[in-house]
């Protein structure tokens, strides 16, 4: 199937008295990469947020594997088959690492009830999520926390991944970690949305590219094309980043 | 990194709080029969306060409204055992059990389902609302309290002990009420039941995540709603328990018994840690020891001495003994 696995066209969401996003069109295609890439304050975050239904349109459309989703409250988009990351990454800090992958394991009741491979795969991705199984998530570093909310968001299989800045904050050895995690996810056929700030991690990784400013995508398509042409980067990042 | 475990120190306060209080006491028998009593006391309010501490938790709901179900379940208990006269006049423990037993279960499905009542329309318009659900909690309360007036009239009730239960049981010298150790084990079965639950459950599981990032939970694929109407429901069931408890501790009933206890178990909520059910136990223990080692040795003092111990507690954990992280 070609169609986009997720479509938003023409997306407005207002936070309170503020209008954040200004009709934002965005194309996700299925199995690929995209990185929606902009500056601080650009929408960036609402967007995902809005996708996820944590806040609502509040006029245009968005379309998930041909289905309306703009009035699904948020519960009914995650059992679609939408993961979530937020930036804070979402982790309950009282809960152990295996506490926290059960909660994200749907189907399973007891931790041994999640599916093995899927988990054997998981361990081989993030090796720290093993290790700490039985540790509190609270006590994990920041890139060890990173790595069991990508594995959460992951543990049973899902259409489409939503990360916000995976690599925020992490030391550059981490982040090395991090890109071969999400080249291995992308190769499992997994449709990744990944929001960056970080240019440099967003050539290695992605295959489309969104750029937004001020409440609006600017620019979308291959990020070959992007990563190659000079001029466009400046024209574009110099205005966004 | 060390695997997770429990942090024992707010363990050491009760039995701390205990050997504190033997040298003022004096007498090793008069301490004995203080400390079960403090104990038992707690254990009650604990019942009351476990619901209040996970609506509170889970639901951030300010229910100032929680005391209504304390003597809802209480006014219900009086009614089901005054029908089962044969039973609670019998002198054998086990037909008073039998008779208050279902009193217990009849008291925590009223409250229970108005409970479901009062959420529905009192609590959900003002989620997220603290002021609001400050303002209509106490409205619903007094209104609650007035609808009790009006069913079992505004007259005090005497709620007795049933005939097996009442006296005590001597160790030596110390004095140990009967009723007081049946108190203490009701109040070890709903601890055990709700750690259970909690630890060993999905639904556990779940609460406790919502406690600590409802949002998060939501985006994980469950509806968080139903979650807080069940919790909403249970938290007012084991209010309606805890009222039958407090009522046969009192041997009265009042309509406004609800609101009278209301403070203390704000204080024992705020000592645990909002959402907290580990630090509810601790914190009810420590109100129930303290109330009752200072009614001995300071009478005039007791109505302070709850107050003292959250200031002292905060001093030392300002989130209460077991904060809830991510809050």
């Amino acid at each position: 199937m070609n169609s986009p696995l997720l479509t938003l066209e023409g997306v407005h969401t207002h936070i309170g008295a503020y209008h954040i996003l200004h009709g934002v069109n965005l194309s996700i295609p299925r199995g690929q990469l995209t990185m929606l890439l902009g500056r601080n304050g650009a929408g960036k975050t609402t967007t995902l947020r809005t996708i996820m239904g944590l806040w609502h349109a509040s006029r245009g459309s968005i379309q998930f594997n041909g289905r309306n989703i703009t009035a699904l409250p948020t519960p009914d988009i995650a059992s679609l088959g939408v993961a979530y990351v937020p930036e804070n990454m979402g982790i309950f800090a009282d809960l152990t690492v295996k506490e926290n992958m059960l909660l994200a394991a749907r189907s399973a009741r007891r931790a041994d009830q999640i599916d093995t491979a899927r988990l054997e795969w998981i361990f081989k991705l993030f090796p720290a999520v093993e290790k700490f199984w039985n540790h509190p998530a609270g006590k994990l570093s920041g890139g060890q926390k990173q790595m069991l909310a990508v594995s959460r968001a992951i543990v049973e299989p899902r259409e489409l991944l939503i990360v916000d800045e995976p690599s925020k904050g992490l030391a550059p050895v981490i982040i090395n970690n991090m890109i071969d995690a999400f080249q291995q996810l992308k190769a499992s056929g997994v449709t990744i949305l990944l929001v960056e700030q970080n240019i440099h991690f967003a050539k290695r990784l992605g295959d489309q590219v969104a750029v937004m400013d001020n409440g609006v995508v600017v620019h979308q398509g291959p990020m070959q094309a992007l990563a190659g042409d000079e001029e466009l980067q400046h024209s574009l990042l110099g205005l966004a980043l | 990194m060390r695997a997770t475990q429990l942090d024992y120190k707010p363990l050491l306060l009760v039995p701390l709080l205990a050997l504190l209080a033997l040298p003022l006491v004096g007498s090793d028998f008069t301490w004995v029969t203080l400390t079960v009593a403090g104990l038992a006391m707690g254990m009650i309010i604990f019942i009351i306060a476990s619901g209040l501490t996970l609506i509170f938790g889970l639901m951030d709901v300010l229910n100032f409204g929680h005391g209504v179900f304390i003597a809802l379940g209480a006014f219900v208990a009086s009614s089901v055992l005054g029908l089962m006269g044969d039973w609670t006049g019998s002198g054998e423990i086990w037909r008073n059990l039998v008779a208050v037993f279902p009193a217990m279960l009849v008291a925590m499905a009223v409250a229970g389902a108005i409970g479901l009542a009062f959420e529905r329309f009192i609590v959900r318009p003002v989620y997220g609302q603290h002021l609001k659900q400050i303002l209509i909690t106490m409205g619903g309360m007094i209104i609650g309290e007035e609808l009790i007036k009006v069913i079992w009239g505004p007259a005090q009730l005497p709620m007795p002990l049933p005939e097996g239960l009442r006296g005590s049981i001597f160790l030596g010298e110390a004095a140990i009420s009967k009723y007081r150790l049946l108190a203490v084990a009701v109040g070890i079965i709903v601890f055990a039941l709700l750690a259970w639950t909690l630890a060993r459950t999905k639904i556990g599981l779940l609460i406790r995540a919502g406690v600590q990032d409802r949002e998060m939970v939501e985006s994980l694929g469950y509806r968080i709603g139903r979650l807080f109407v069940g919790v909403f429901v249970v938290g007012s069931a084991l209010a309606g328990l805890g009222g039958v408890m407090w009522g046969l501790f009192q041997q009265n009933l009042v309509p406004q018994m609800g609101a009278q206890v209301n403070v203390l178990i704000f204080i024992v909520i705020i000592i645990g840690g909002l959402g907290s059910t580990t630090g509810a136990l601790i914190g009810a223990l420590l109100v129930g020891l303290m109330s009752n080692y200072v009614g001995f040795l300071l009478p005039a003092g007791t109505q302070f001495a709850s107050i003292f111990l959250m200031v002292a507690v905060l001093l030392w954990r300002p989130q209460g003994v077991y904060p809830v992280a991510n809050r």
